[in-house]
């Protein structure tokens, strides 16, 4: 496959492998790669095999389903309960992800309720135009890269003079969360530096992660989320901290720019506004970290429009998904992995998605342990 | 550091409900099966948990197995319902060796259904039986109302002669043998994606779907006794079935992925959508575990068939205690091939 294969050469690897294993003096290294779609690739090929043992991948929280707290699962579950006259569409990763007292949508849905999996938010629109005597809410998650997405489905619903379409928005920021990991950082793993996010970064640039760079010291790569890139990442990251610097550097340049995707961005900008806090899994409330459509998009609301009450859940107390996003501790560490939570019972969020880092560690990666082992 | 057992919980059964994970082929699945029906109708032959049952009958040993196909679309590139559930259910007996003799067709018809796609897919049962040499003998029909049903479902049961002194099961397979696969996987599973309404793309992947019991015999005499076991990788694709082959055969099983015959095409969609190909669904291929001595006579017979000419040896079986599928990726690095959680592809079969 073109544009594919490529960025896969074992060959290439194998000598990118051989500089960073000749590079990385120093007795240890702890990088976050922050998104999931790099936790995915990192234990889907394997790479922890082609790096030194000096050298330590942490994974990040920047998987949107990790991320999301129970809460507002039980309130997209409450909301179409008690709504007989409301489809809610939501990706597919979504469904399984554990509720309060053993509750998911997929488990919702097989009580009758009407949860439909979409591709694209343009699928929901397709449902609402379809279907006119539904109200379709499209349960928005994600980063930025899913954000104009979302954005682009409330301008079609606008367009078309829909009214029985709106969203339950959690869209949320990268940067906030990087600084909440920093922040709290100087009693933890003490980072060495971070494999900046792919896709992400393609719409907002490399320029949000310099005040981080700057503030905490520490090196920030873009790197994009084939095997290679990642490789790539990793010595740029070794040199950075051998040399002592902390700059934010870009692997990714086919994809991505100083800038970002500004158009995106500036529709983004015209749809939502800062939620003052927003609670997220495992990290807590963090400020300013999360979106809401604006005033003037209210009818498109489904918060606004249904009255949507917040529910605040916790998650069951063995569960380390919040230690093990911010790199205190690796998914094999955690009572429950493998035993009462695997990605076909998920207790926490982590197992759910394969970008969590429980679920890739399981699925691709627990057969490591043995061999540590042995 | 010791892998601990994943705790088996048991089926709500009181207040559970089946959601689409049951379908799926993964674990979910297996426990459904394992708690409610092997529970209330356990027998030795049942317990086998293979894809068809043998036993001995005056004068020789049958297998019987019995299949239902819900896929949507009912048409899809290569094939259509009927076909497949022609194929299927010979496959089913294929892979246990046996000659398949006759099939049972039961037809499940959704009220409103156009005559013209029921005569449409009859015909191609009939087009895939005559082909096959595989006569449908008997049948039954129901009508459900309106959204009981969605269209038309068909369930097909088969019956068919195993050859003396032959044992194929999915508890065979040994620590030294061969893994090999008759073909590129994942065929199947895209075209029927492929042709979904909230999806559809442009390809020219054709399903896979055909009939394997002519591979098959060819087969059992190039591997002069030393075949193992076959298994059709259809729902939960390759990893399912390997997964399932080395639980059943209390052993490791280590592939390589730069092995695994894939086409281009099938590679792109699953790139494109998320999707490994390993977890997809095939309905003509199969994969085979064979004593080491014998895997290249098999291999070179495979291939000069015409449904085999893609096979490849793609792994070995290896001891191994927790009876984990592992690959040495294209990249060089090492991961394990699961089941997969949840579903990936509904109702492709």
């Amino acid at each position: 496959m073109k544009h594919v294969d490529e960025y896969r050469d074992g060959d290439l690897a194998k000598a990118i492998a051989a500089t960073i294993a000749a590079e990385a003096v120093r007795p240890s290294y702890r990088f976050m790669e922050f998104c999931g779609g790099h936790t995915h690739a990192i234990a889907r090929y394997g790479i922890e095999d082609l790096l030194p043992p000096s050298i330590r991948m942490i994974h990040g929280p920047g998987c949107p389903v990790c991320v999301l707290p129970i809460g507002r699962i039980d309130e997209a579950i409450a909301l179409v309960k008690t709504h007989p006259e409301v489809t809610l569409c939501t990706y597919a990763d979504l469904m399984r992800v554990p509720a309060s007292k053993g509750q998911s949508l997929l488990r919702a849905k097989a009580d009758g309720a009407d949860i439909r999996m979409v591709y694209s938010t343009l699928d929901a629109i397709e449902i609402a135009k379809a279907e006119p005597n539904r109200h379709v809410v499209f349960m928005a998650i994600g980063f930025e890269t899913t954000t104009p997405p979302t954005a682009m489905a409330v301008r079609m619903a606008e367009k078309l003079g829909l009214t029985n379409f709106s969203i339950l928005c959690n869209h949320v920021l990268t940067p906030s969360a990087i600084g909440a990991i920093l922040d709290t950082d100087a009693d933890g793993v003490k980072l060495d530096g971070f494999v900046g996010p792919a896709h992400v970064s393609v719409v907002i640039g490399t320029d949000p992660y310099k005040p981080y760079a700057q503030k905490y010291q520490k090196p920030v790569v873009v790197t994009g989320f084939e095997p290679l890139d990642v490789l790539q990442a990793v010595l740029m990251l070794v040199r950075q901290v051998n040399q002592g610097r902390h700059q934010v550097e870009n692997q990714y340049m086919r994809a991505v720019t100083s800038a970002g995707n500004v158009k995106a961005q500036k529709e983004v900008g015209a749809l939502f506004e800062l939620r003052e806090s927003f609670e997220w899994r495992g990290l807590g409330s963090i400020p300013y970290s999360a979106l809401k459509l604006r005033k003037e998009f209210e009818r498109f609301d489904a918060e606004r429009r249904f009255g949507v009450t917040p529910v605040s859940a916790s998650d069951n107390p063995a569960c380390e998904c919040g230690i093990i996003l911010r790199g205190l501790k690796r998914p094999a560490d955690c009572r429950l992995f493998g035993t009462a939570c695997t990605p076909d019972t998920p207790m926490g969020s982590c197992m759910v998605s394969s970008e969590g880092a429980c679920a890739a560690h399981w699925t691709y990666g627990r057969f490591r342990q043995l061999e540590q082992a042995s | 550091m010791t892998l601990h057992k994943a705790v088996h919980r048991k089926l709500d059964i009181v207040n559970g409900r089946v959601d689409m994970s049951h379908g799926a082929g993964g674990r979910a699945m297996g426990q459904l099966i394992a708690d409610i029906f092997h529970a209330a109708l356990d027998n030795p032959l049942l317990r086998q948990a293979n894809d068809q049952a043998a036993f001995d009958v005056p004068g020789g040993r049958m297998a019987m197995t019995t299949d239902g196909y819900v896929v949507w679309p009912l048409f899809f590139p290569g094939g259509d319902i009927g076909s497949l559930s022609v194929h299927g259910t010979i496959n089913d007996l294929a892979m246990a060796g046996a000659k398949p003799l006759y099939l049972s067709a039961s037809f499940i018809i959704e009220e409103g259904f156009p005559l013209a796609d029921l005569e449409r897919i009859a015909r191609s049962m009939g087009e895939a039986s005559r082909r096959a040499g595989v006569p449908v003998v008997t049948g039954d029909t129901k009508v459900v109302e309106r959204g009981k049903a969605d269209g038309v479902f068909i369930s097909t049961a088969g019956v068919g002669l195993i050859p003396p002194g032959l044992n194929l099961s999915g508890d065979l397979a040994r620590p030294g043998d061969v893994v090999l696969v008759s073909g590129t996987i994942g065929d199947h599973g895209v075209a029927v994606m492929s042709k979904r309404d909230n999806l559809e793309f442009e390809t020219e992947i054709l399903s896979d779907s055909a009939a394997l019991h002519e591979l098959t015999a060819a087969m059992v005499v190039a591997a002069d006794g030393g075949l193992k076991l076959m298994r059709d990788p259809t729902r939960g694709g390759l990893a399912a079935t390997l997964n399932e082959i080395a639980h059943q055969s209390k052993v490791g099983v280590r592939i390589k992925e730069a092995a695994i015959p894939i086409r281009p095409q099938v590679a792109a969609a699953c790139e494109l959508l998320g999707l490994d190909p390993l977890n997809v669904a095939n309905e003509g291929k199969l994969v085979a575990v064979v004593e080491q001595g014998k895997a290249q006579a098999v291999l070179d017979t495979m291939k000069a068939h015409p449904l085999g000419g893609d096979a490849a040896i793609i792994g070995e079986i290896i001891a191994d205690d927790h009876h984990f599928v592992q690959m040495v990726t294209v990249f060089g690095g090492g991961r394990m091939v699961d089941w997969l959680a949840g579903e990936q592809l509904p109702r492709i079969c």
